[in-house]
């Protein structure tokens, strides 16, 4: 790998990442917390303090083209852990939005499983699993993957043929169709 | 009057966001102004030399400096008007580097507000008057509250100095937090041995008054002359009696008592004597553990004691000294490490602090100086310790470096394979802060001659598995989490305040930062120092350090108070209020509002008047406030003389 030019670091990147996140990059002192607590971290390509470090250099490419930021599971275990109280997995989400939005290519089938889920939300107003799964699985075309759950998920009925639709779903759409127009923060009702 | 005024660049500090020139010219036409100049380093040799011609050849009876914060030269320059023959007082100081060019950008505004503040202090100094300062008598007897290293040390220098000391400590032994140490670092020589005779030193010193188990109930009075009354706890033992044999300890059947000393590594008895070294060498009874002070039958103790020296009525009581200066060494405590779940701190028992594993260190310790483990007394193979836990953490409150912990767990790494050679030792750390003299060489010991294997990352959770604990975290280095079993975790736990800090701060009146450690002087040029006369501190409790500037401070400290007490009297700031006998209506407000009581009621034909004990008064200003008639004035700072400020600043 070409060495990191420390001259060039991308000083719009970082602020965008401060500003979205409304996190301080300055604040890490690279501890490591984040990382050691992270239960993703084994399918990771840079650890979360070495995410945080790339973005602290402004590496802009390195960060929103790594695998790490589509493994991320949101489970705030960095975030809890910080010493200095930043928000880490907010970071990331920002790093993924960001990424989606630059075109960088991400990890494929996260991707698609986030829109398939989003879809699945947008129309029932919550998670339809079956509906979900087919999706995916057509745009994968992974039919067999995991199919050994099913039985079990079945018997439990964790697997309803039939979406169940909440009563209020026009309020969720509501919520995309506010966020497609530009004005998440009203999407997310004014709060980060 | 003939005013001087002198105004000072600062070297670049002042003249670069203020024109020092203009200020020169307006100083000029200010009134009874005979004489302005500008000045490089105005408290330098030459610029002090400077005033001192123009007082001589132009006559001066008032000068004015206008440089930096009177906090930091406003002694100086009386001194410097002193030599050349006028009253100190007469003198006014006009802070435009801190006020003025450090907090602002804009040199207009900047020279127009110097003017100003110069002009407050010209017609501040029009009104100045010749003050005398006044005698005041000096309890030639020193008070150090803690024993700890740091407090004896200035103890026993003290007493080297001819000085009288009275002592306080609050545990039943003095010793402090390095009694509890087995060796020290970098040396790694034994901590009871190099501190054990200091600690006999003082209780043989006959100069020494020591005073265990008690605690400062009140202080009050000043520099010179502070009237202390300490409590001393009870400890139902008549130490006059008490020859410490021990024997009271060995048949006292109440044996599940917390200890102390052992910091819950062992337990002791409801009678004990903290340590075998222990100074005063006195048993002291746990009323909380003891059967018969705790409502049931027992006597054991009193029963086998040869000189009956066990009083079960004995009650808290009170003495009272005179002394004319107080050292403050209170050390520190840990902090609750309880409050990191992830470690498993309080919920594991082989998830122990840096302070208990000394204590299993220790030959003098619970297990007899043999590492065992709490659990099960199993002597651990892999022993994990991990840095920085309550330290350089802001989430829980404690953003600062406690100082020691990189070093003392090099030393009980090196010491864990002394004990152990099959042992290994693995030590979790962010960074390796080892400023001191020898001390990153003792680092680097522990990793190559004594095999630490040291990671630099964090733990994040520590969880049993059969009788091992699970210990993972991340190596930063290589980008990969790791994960180890141990037998043992030793955490690094963090210094803090002691608990009672703020309470003492408030008895003695000195200040305490946010985290409650008692604030120095100046940073650099007082670090023993405090804002109240005769007040000095000394080791952790102004913030942490290791034994070497703890013992440093407990000298400096001493040497600050044998400076002080040298003479047999103290001059007494002539800054102090005084009151209008004509106008005061006795209204007592003042003497209610007074921090210090220095004012006090007298009866003058019948009717009620507030009198100031000048020699108690610190020229606070408090009561000039309150005062509804304006019968009381503080001198040097009159209602006119702050009127003519604000004329002068409104009239601008």
């Amino acid at each position: 790998m070409e060495p990191i030019q420390l001259g060039n670091g991308d000083a719009e990147f970082i602020r965008k990442v401060e500003v979205e996140s409304r996190q301080d990059m300055k604040k890490c002192y690279q501890c490591g917390n984040c990382a050691a607590g992270c239960p993703m971290s084994f399918t990771y390509d840079y650890t979360a303090s070495q995410l945080i470090r790339l973005i602290q250099l402004g590496q802009r490419q390195r960060v929103l083209s790594s695998r790490a930021v589509w493994m991320c599971a949101t489970c705030e275990t960095c975030s809890t852990r910080c010493p200095n109280e930043i928000d880490v997995a907010r970071v990331l989400d920002v790093c993924r939005h960001m990424a989606r939005r630059e075109g960088y290519a991400g990890e494929r089938n996260v991707r698609l499983f986030a829109d398939a889920f989003l879809q699945s939300v947008r129309m029932n107003g919550r998670a339809h699993e079956l509906g979900l799964m087919a999706v995916f699985k057509l745009r994968t075309l992974k039919f067999f993957a995991d199919l050994s759950l099913a039985p079990a998920m079945l018997l439990k009925g964790k697997l309803p043929f039939l979406p169940h639709r909440i009563k209020a779903r026009n309020e969720v759409a509501d919520i995309f169709r506010r966020f497609k127009e530009g004005r998440a923060e009203d999407a997310a009702g004014g709060k980060p | 009057m003939k005013i001087g005024v002198f105004i000072c660049h600062c070297g670049s500090n002042i003249a670069a966001t203020v024109d020092v020139l203009k200020v020169v010219e307006s100083a000029k036409s200010m009134p009874e102004v005979v004489y302005a100049v500008n000045s490089m380093y105005t408290c330098s040799e030459p610029g002090q030399q400077a005033i001192e011609e123009a007082i001589k050849e132009r006559g001066l009876t008032g000068v004015v400096v206008a440089s930096c914060t009177p906090r930091m030269h406003e002694p100086t320059f009386r001194r410097t008007v002193e030599r050349a023959g006028l009253n100190r007082y007469m003198f006014e100081m006009a802070n435009i580097r801190e006020h003025v060019s450090w907090v602002g950008k804009d040199k207009a505004a900047n020279t127009a507000k110097a003017v100003d503040l110069v002009r407050m202090a010209v017609e501040k100094l029009r009104l100045d008057k010749v003050l005398i300062p006044k005698f005041i008598p000096a309890t030639r007897k020193v008070l150090v509250i803690g024993g700890g290293v740091a407090g004896i040390q200035a103890a026993l220098d003290c007493a080297e100095g001819g000085m009288d000391v009275v002592m306080v400590e609050s545990e039943p032994s003095i010793g402090g937090k390095m009694s509890k140490l087995d060796k020290t670092f970098p040396t790694v020589d034994c901590s009871s041995c190099v501190l054990g005779p200091r600690m006999v030193d003082v209780a043989q010193n006959e100069r020494i008054e020591l005073h265990a188990y008690s605690e400062i109930a009140s202080i009050s009075g000043y520099v010179g002359n502070f009237d202390v009354t300490i409590r001393k706890k009870a400890t139902y033992v008549d130490w006059d009696k008490c020859t410490g044999c021990g024997l009271c300890t060995e048949k006292c059947p109440s044996k599940k008592s917390y200890d102390r000393f052992n910091e819950g590594m062992g337990e002791t008895t409801a009678i004990n004597i903290p340590f075998p070294q222990a100074i005063p060498k006195k048993a002291t009874i746990t009323a909380a553990s003891c059967r018969l002070l705790s409502g049931g039958k027992c006597g054991v103790c009193a029963k086998i004691c040869t000189s009956q020296a066990v009083d079960y009525t004995q009650k808290d009581r009170e003495i009272t000294v005179k002394v004319g200066a107080v050292v403050a060494a209170t050390g520190y405590d840990l902090m609750d490490w309880t409050v990191y779940g992830e470690y498993g701190a309080g919920r594991y028992p082989d998830v122990i602090t840096s302070l208990q594993y000394e204590r299993l260190l220790s030959a003098s310790g619970p297990t007899g100086g043999h590492i065992r483990r709490p659990s099960d007394g199993r002597e651990p193979k892999e022993v994990v310790f991990i840095q920085c836990v309550g330290s350089r953490d802001p989430s829980v409150g404690r953003p600062y470096c406690s100082g020691f912990c990189c070093m003392y767990t090099a030393k009980q790494a090196i010491l864990t394979k002394d004990h152990i050679p099959d042992s290994r030792s693995y030590v979790f750390y962010m960074d390796i802060r080892s400023p001191g003299k020898g001390y990153d060489e003792f680092t680097r010991r522990a990793q190559e001659e004594y095999k630490a294997q040291y990671i630099r990352g964090r733990v994040s959770t520590v969880y049993p598995k059969g009788d091992k604990l699970v210990v993972k975290g991340v190596d930063t280095l290589v980008g990969e989490q790791v994960e180890l079993e141990a037998d043992l975790v030793v955490l690094a736990v963090g210094g803090e305040a002691s608990q009672n800090a703020p309470k003492l701060a408030e008895k003695l009146r000195i200040s305490y930062d946010g985290y409650g450690f008692f604030m120095e002087g100046h940073p650099k040029l007082k670090p023993v120092e405090t804002n109240t006369a005769g007040v000095y501190l000394a080791g952790s409790c102004q913030g942490l350090k290791d034994i070497p500037s703890s013992v440093a401070q407990g000298s400096a400290a001493a040497a600050k108070v044998l400076g002080l007490l040298s003479k047999d009297k103290l001059e007494s700031d002539p800054q102090t209020a005084g009151v209008d006998v004509k106008r005061c209506v006795g209204c007592r407000k003042c003497i209610n509002v007074c921090p210090f009581g220095a004012i006090r009621e007298v009866d003058m034909r019948g009717q009620i008047k507030a009198e100031v004990i000048e020699a108690v008064c610190q020229g606070c200003g408090l009561c000039t406030a309150t005062c509804p008639q304006g019968a009381v004035q503080l001198s040097h700072f009159t209602d006119n003389q702050v009127l003519a400020e604000v004329e002068a600043l409104c009239q601008s």
